[in-house]
């Protein structure tokens, strides 16, 4: 008894310690952040673009990710190929590639010199230094961290279910939509919030492919990098609205996967 | 319009290869019988189109669903299978109603919610139609699947493990049940089961599966009475007698058994029915002997065969509907046991279990 209440003491005291690191910094941002700064702050229109911005480009990003990665990860779930841990690993890539690395890699292949870059521009596609280039961005960073988790989700569906479906006479399509992606929807759900609060913070790779133009690729994480050197409280301010928008975020994911309408069950 | 079902499925499995043909005919009931990892269930998966074997063929009178050869693969949406999965595979996020309107997609859309609660009204559950399908107990799981996989009206039934996932209680009554579903289609039914008893009650027609080949198929009967070999005899647990139930004044049911002889059981059922009874709940006398003990239930019957499986011995009978009695190898002995003996079976009415016949 003795042994299992002091190692509850130690875990107790880890989680206390863990809790106090994550999550000073973001109190402190609230604390050192008075309601009229916030006001001030959202008044000015550097924050205002920025913010609409980068709503505007994850959201977009999402989009994207949402509706080429979820067949996608459904592929990867149900089917078995060869090569397909090469792929697997190729997707997940991303996830531990260092931001700046991810833009040398979106210039060397969309830049004006990269592989596709006489491509785009017959194309009359422009995405250096252009909001379509921060979307990029985005969708390159945020992707895995949805797909993985639409993999698993979907991988987690009893085969049986989507055979039934089958045999009920739902074409592939059809069992896909009415039973795979219900049953899978709690951790689809999840993998959107993760993919969404990464590109809700992107920096490094937007810096170098999009750069940091007001209103046109001057996304939040990148305003608040412009502003913090020549105006700290602004860039303070918008630090909180930035932690109020991804926990907004979070939360409301949270709450939809709750509702009975989408938590699949996964097992029957 | 129904057609027979015929197939022929080969394929490698893990550890061997499967090659097995059938045909069934509309109305009746073929079993698949053998251990876990026969290659049972891949079979049905492969009539249903949701296996494609290596090699094979599957008709449906004209039609052809699988034809490896000519290089036709029907897709399983278009072959008219209802499929029970074993654990029944009911879509979690619907309700009850739900689950059985899924297959009504040809109806119009406001048809389909009375067309699944009269299906559920014929397994009695009409009363779940909003209810989670997660909350449902197993017997009222297989009653909705049962009624989602009819929803079709499907051209072929097909069976994994039906009463697998029920608890013996709730499964003994599920399988009158379903005795009666399967008659009613009236269409060729396959139905998967390691359990030999379920399928002398349920079906027609038994084929044993060992390693993914057809060892004996006939009637539950004959292989209970005739097994071609060990393997078969160890497998097929259960006589099966047939005949016509009535109440009886003392609370029981009587048999009048077909050919002759009556019997008495602890079961309810009334009319034509089949009669279950394990080979070990039969106790052999030779002619003549007084009745002694509490046993219900004495039939006169002559020996047909006696085989010896280690210290015990399978012997046929007709009484004179074949039925097995398994006694041990001093017995033999002791009673002189050989064919053209007439003897006594005893068992007691408890030991009976009734079945809806078809």
């Amino acid at each position: 008894m003795r042994g299992r209440s002091s190692f509850t003491v130690v875990m107790v005291a880890a989680l206390a310690a863990v809790l106090a690191f994550l999550v000073l910094p973001i109190v402190a941002i609230f604390a050192d952040t008075g309601p009229g700064d916030l006001v001030d702050s959202l008044g000015s229109d550097v924050a205002r673009d920025a913010l609409w911005l980068s709503l505007k480009t994850s959201s977009m990003a999402i989009v994207v990710i949402v509706a080429v990665g979820t067949p996608a990860a459904y592929l990867l779930a149900t089917r078995e190929f060869r090569g397909k841990a090469l792929v697997t690993t190729a997707i997940e890539l991303p996830l531990v590639l260092p931001p700046a690395v991810a833009g040398i890699g979106l210039l060397a292949a969309f830049g004006p010199n990269g592989v596709f870059g006489s491509a785009l521009e017959g194309a009359g596609i422009e995405l250096v230094l252009q909001t379509a280039g921060v979307v990029v961005a985005l969708t390159f960073v945020a992707a895995p961290f949805y797909i993985r988790q639409a993999q698993s989700a979907f991988a987690a569906v009893d085969p049986n279910l989507l055979d039934a479906a089958r045999t009920l006479g739902a074409s592939e399509a059809r069992a896909f939509a009415r039973v795979a992606i219900p049953a899978a929807g709690g951790g689809m759900l999840a993998g959107l919030a993760l993919a969404w609060g990464r590109a809700l913070g992107e920096f490094g790779a937007t810096l170098m492919f999009a750069g940091s133009f007001q209103e046109i690729t001057q996304t939040a994480p990148l305003a608040i990098f412009a502003t913090f050197a020549t105006d700290f409280p602004a860039a303070l301010a918008l630090s909180a609205v930035l932690v109020a928008v991804s926990a907004a975020l979070l939360l409301a994911v949270k709450l939809l996967g709750r509702s009975s309408l989408l938590g699949g069950e996964v097992h029957g | 319009m129904t057609a027979t079902l015929e197939a022929r499925i080969e394929t490698v499995l893990r550890e061997f290869s499967l090659d097995v043909e059938l045909d069934v005919d509309p109305g009746r009931c073929l079993a698949l019988v053998g251990p876990s990892g026969a290659g049972k269930t891949t079979v049905l998966r492969g009539i249903a189109g949701l296996h494609r074997p290596e090699h094979g063929r599957v008709t449906l009178g004209s039609e052809t669903w699988l034809d490896r050869a000519g290089g036709i693969d029907v897709e399983p949406e278009r072959r008219s299978c209802g499929f029970l999965f074993q654990d029944y595979a009911l879509f979690g996020h619907m309700s009850v109603w739900r689950n059985v309107a899924f297959g009504l997609t040809g109806a119009p859309r406001s048809e389909r919610r009375p067309r699944a609660l009269a299906l559920l009204e014929r397994f009695g559950v009409a009363s779940l139609a909003d209810a989670s399908v997660r909350t449902l107990s197993g017997g009222e799981r297989q009653r909705v699947a049962l009624a989602r996989a009819l929803a079709r009206e499907p051209q072929v039934l097909l069976l994994d493990e039906p009463l697998a996932a029920l608890d013996p209680r709730t499964a003994s009554a599920a399988s009158r049940e379903l005795g009666t579903t399967i008659s009613a289609a009236a269409v060729p039914t396959v139905l998967v089961t390691h359990d030999f008893t379920q399928a002398a009650l349920l079906a027609d027609e038994v084929a044993v599966i060992d390693r993914g080949r057809i060892v004996q198929r006939g009637s539950p009967a004959e292989l209970s009475s005739r097994p071609v070999s060990a393997f078969v005899a160890d497998f097929s647990g259960a006589s099966v007698l047939h005949g016509v139930a009535f109440p009886a004044d003392d609370g029981t049911t009587h048999v009048a058994l077909n050919g002759g002889g009556k019997l008495a059981s602890t079961d309810s059922g009334e009319g034509p029915v089949a009669v279950a009874i394990f080979p070990w709940e039969v106790v052999l006398e030779r002619a003549g002997t007084l009745a002694q003990g509490s046993a219900m239930n004495r039939l006169a019957g002559t020996v047909t065969s006696v085989t010896e499986i280690g210290n015990r011995a399978r012997v046929g009978l007709t009484v004179p509907q074949p039925m097995v009695a398994e006694v041990t190898s001093s017995s033999v002995r002791r009673l002189d046991l050989a064919p053209g003996m007439a003897v006594t079976a005893s068992f007691k009415a408890t030991a009976t279990r009734l079945a809806g016949a078809d």
